[in-house]
């Protein structure tokens, strides 16, 4: 009866200090997703993004926040009649959520590009991809930043 | 204008027509995020590097908006169609104004 008793304890203290963890993270966290979206229709415009063919190569866990390598790669042909004309990162938590914007041409070959960049804290990375016929792609992920290993 | 040598790059010198080649660059550059604070705690003024160019004989290949958040000393790899022989001509844009560039003779056979 003990051990059931600190176990159930100790599960609802757990489970109570993430509840209370997440909702004081939350409100922030969602303003700066609606700052980012604002960021991310005056790059674009009116649209409507839908999930998947974007995929973004950064670590789950960023050692420092200063140059981190981000990948970006979608899954499409690079020809005069269906290719990425841009390609746009944001990070939602960084003081200017937008990283970069790279515009693509059928002379590129290939629809990836790779560079580094800064992130402020732990915080969701995005990345759009916006194609030839006009259609709108994205990805996110959550990027940990640890620094001086005392956690984001 | 001459290479300038704040420039590093990974180009090969040769392709096959039709190949897709990978550009690897880097500029050294602090890339001043404008937020940082000097040790007398006045703020260090931003500058950075805002726009990226690639192009090939002329014809753009990529090009880019930089904003604070892409790091010091910014490296990029993309990629390009080898459809010429000629010049890859990379360019970085100051904020001050100030140009980098650099010049890759390239030959497609």
């Amino acid at each position: 009866m003990d051990i059931h008793a600190a176990l159930s304890r100790r599960h609802l203290l757990a489970t109570g200090a993430a509840a209370v963890a997440a909702s004081a993270l939350a409100p922030p966290a969602r303003a700066q997703a609606v700052d980012a979206d604002g960021h991310a229709r005056k790059l674009m415009g009116p649209f409507t993004a839908k999930e998947g063919r974007v995929h973004l190569k950064i670590k789950d866990v960023a050692e420092s926040g200063t140059n981190e390598p981000v990948g970006v790669s979608v899954d499409s042909p690079m020809t005069p009649a269906d290719y990425v004309k841009a390609i746009h990162v944001l990070a939602e938590g960084n003081p200017y959520p937008v990283v970069a914007s790279w515009y693509l041409t059928p002379r590129s070959g290939r629809a990836e590009v790779n560079f580094r960049m800064r992130l402020a804290k732990t915080q969701m990375v995005r990345a759009y991809a916006v194609l030839s016929d006009g259609s709108v792609w994205m990805t996110r992920q959550e990027v940990k930043v640890t620094i001086g290993g005392c956690g984001g | 204008m001459a290479n300038s040598d704040r420039v590093k790059v990974r180009i090969p010198a040769k392709a096959k027509k039709g190949e897709i080649i990978e550009i690897k660059t880097q500029l050294s550059h602090d890339m001043e995020t404008g937020q940082r604070k000097d040790a007398a705690g006045k703020p260090i003024p931003r500058r950075i590097v805002n726009r990226f160019t690639c192009t090939w004989n002329g014809e753009p290949v990529v090009s880019a908006d930089w904003h604070q958040a892409v790091s010091s000393n910014p490296f990029s790899s993309f990629f390009a169609v080898a459809t010429a022989s000629g010049k890859i001509k990379l360019s970085w844009w100051d904020e001050t104004g100030e140009v980098f560039e650099y010049t890759h003779d390239i030959v497609v056979e």
